[in-house]
């Protein structure tokens, strides 16, 4: 089964092994915000979003790339990369995942989204999940019971299924020691950083907001990559 | 002999009269008999270190939700007669909701016990001495504690604790574990910690944990602290 994640090509061979078929190389680059800081408001407020941007991301992809730089691995895939992360070091593990994690997670967020997703994405999370609504408690309480920081996942498994989890820290479920493993097409970041500011120690309320603006568009797009 | 006879009697003495819940009564307490500590100070206290807001959610909700927490999951479970310190020293093979909930309690216990305002900026006595001769200086071991709460990624704790050998160490710990669990990498007796979780610091210093671990040596409790080493090297 073939799947692409944007520039990257990698092919799941088992439930825990995944081998990049085909890798095409671009140059590191932080990437853009595709929208402006006050544009999730009222779920997400400006200054989070400023700070979690120009601040923790920014300095997730600055260590990255410092860390990368110069060595074999400033020539290799990002998924090449978490496929072997547990042989390398804890900056380009935080940091990688750090960077890679904030870049998907503006990605699945937007203005004017939320509601429902659709088409075989829709068809999917029934299929798996029974209904959207059990999909969203499930995931809700992956993002709830991940204690300290960490991230909540909807991912494509090996088999095309689809799957709920969640990693500790910067860890995501391409890393070769993620519990469960999987492409992520979903991402809820459950550091404190991401909801502090405006929620502070409610995170269930953070959780709630999220589902206001989950950009589907873009999930379902992870989906069909996922799944050609 | 004769001087810590004397030392024991007055840590005693003045445990019954001024500090009635403190964290080290408190790991003798049987869990399901844990009191909620009353802060001793008011959340204003620490300003400008540490602002009243952060200190009123990480006090009133943080703090209370791990005590609640920690009482619902022993509650009618063989942890309710353990002490405190026995739950730590089983932790691993205790479930996610004692492991998780015991730590957040003691551990912020243990946090407010060695804060206060204006209580000078450094250590005297036996522990000054002890700093000096493990660390070189006071200067190397702020750097060292320092170091140990800037590279605990994500959540956690840094901490100075004594060893059973009586060394003094700087560790560092994930989430709520500590030194006191079967499990920690490195055990000893705290008597010093930092709240390195972003709710210790984000409404006032966001991003730059730095700032805080920095305001931090403002607003320790040296007495305190010094308390905890006589007691743990007694």
């Amino acid at each position: 089964m073939n799947r692409c994640l944007n520039e990257f090509y990698l092919f799941f061979i088992t439930n825990k092994e995944i081998m990049i078929k085909q890798c095409e190389k671009k140059a590191w680059e932080f990437p853009t915000l595709p929208y402006i800081y006050d544009a999730l408001e009222p779920f997400i407020d400006a200054q989070t979003m400023e700070i979690h941007y120009t601040k923790h991301h920014r300095a997730y992809f600055d260590k990255f790339y410092a860390a990368i730089k110069g060595t074999e691995f400033e020539n290799m895939c990002l998924l090449h990369i978490f496929d072997m992360i547990s042989e390398l070091s804890v900056t380009i593990r935080n940091n990688g995942g750090g960077f890679y994690n904030h870049k998907l997670f503006w990605k699945v967020i937007g203005p004017d989204c939320g509601g429902l997703p659709q088409g075989k994405l829709a068809d999917a999370i029934n299929f798996t999940f029974g209904s959207f609504e059990d999909f969203q408690t499930l995931f809700a309480e992956a993002a709830t019971n991940r204690f300290g920081s960490g991230w909540a996942w909807l991912i494509v498994r090996h088999d095309g299924s689809l799957a709920v989890t969640s990693t500790p820290n910067q860890d995501n479920p391409l890393m070769d020691l993620a519990d469960v493993r999987g492409f992520p097409i979903l991402a809820l970041d459950v550091w404190e950083h991401a909801y502090y500011l405006k929620y502070q120690n409610r995170r269930m309320d953070y959780i709630n907001a999220f589902w206001k603006i989950v950009n589907w568009d873009q999930v379902s797009s992870g989906y069909a990559k996922a799944t050609e | 002999m004769i001087r810590k006879c004397i030392i024991s009697i007055a840590l005693l003495l003045s445990g019954i009269a001024l500090y009635a819940q403190t964290t080290l009564q408190l790991l003798q307490t049987p869990s399901g008999k844990a009191g909620f500590p009353t802060l001793s100070f008011a959340y204003t206290a620490l300003e400008p270190s540490i602002d009243s807001l952060t200190m009123r959610i990480h006090y009133s909700r943080h703090f209370r939700a791990y005590y609640d927490n920690f009482l619902k999951a022993v509650n009618g479970t063989p942890y309710e007669n353990q002490t405190v310190k026995q739950v730590f020293e089983s932790i691993s093979s205790a479930p996610a909701a004692v492991k998780n909930n015991s730590g957040g309690f003691y551990n912020h216990a243990l946090y407010w016990e060695i804060m206060a305002p204006n209580s000078g900026s450094k250590p005297t006595g036996e522990l000054a001495d002890k700093i000096d001769k493990t660390f070189g200086s006071f200067d190397n071991f702020k750097k060292a504690f320092a170091t140990a709460a800037m590279t605990r990624f994500g959540s956690g704790w840094g901490w100075l604790i004594v060893k059973t050998d009586k060394s003094l160490v700087i560790t560092s710990t994930p989430n709520q574990d500590n030194p006191l669990m079967d499990n920690a990498e490195v055990k000893g007796t705290p008597i010093l910690l930092i709240d390195v979780w972003e709710h210790a610091y984000y409404l006032k210093y966001m991003n730059k944990r730095a700032d805080y671990v920095a305001a931090f040596w403002n607003v320790i409790n040296w007495k305190a602290v010094s308390d905890l080493y006589a007691k743990a090297i007694d």
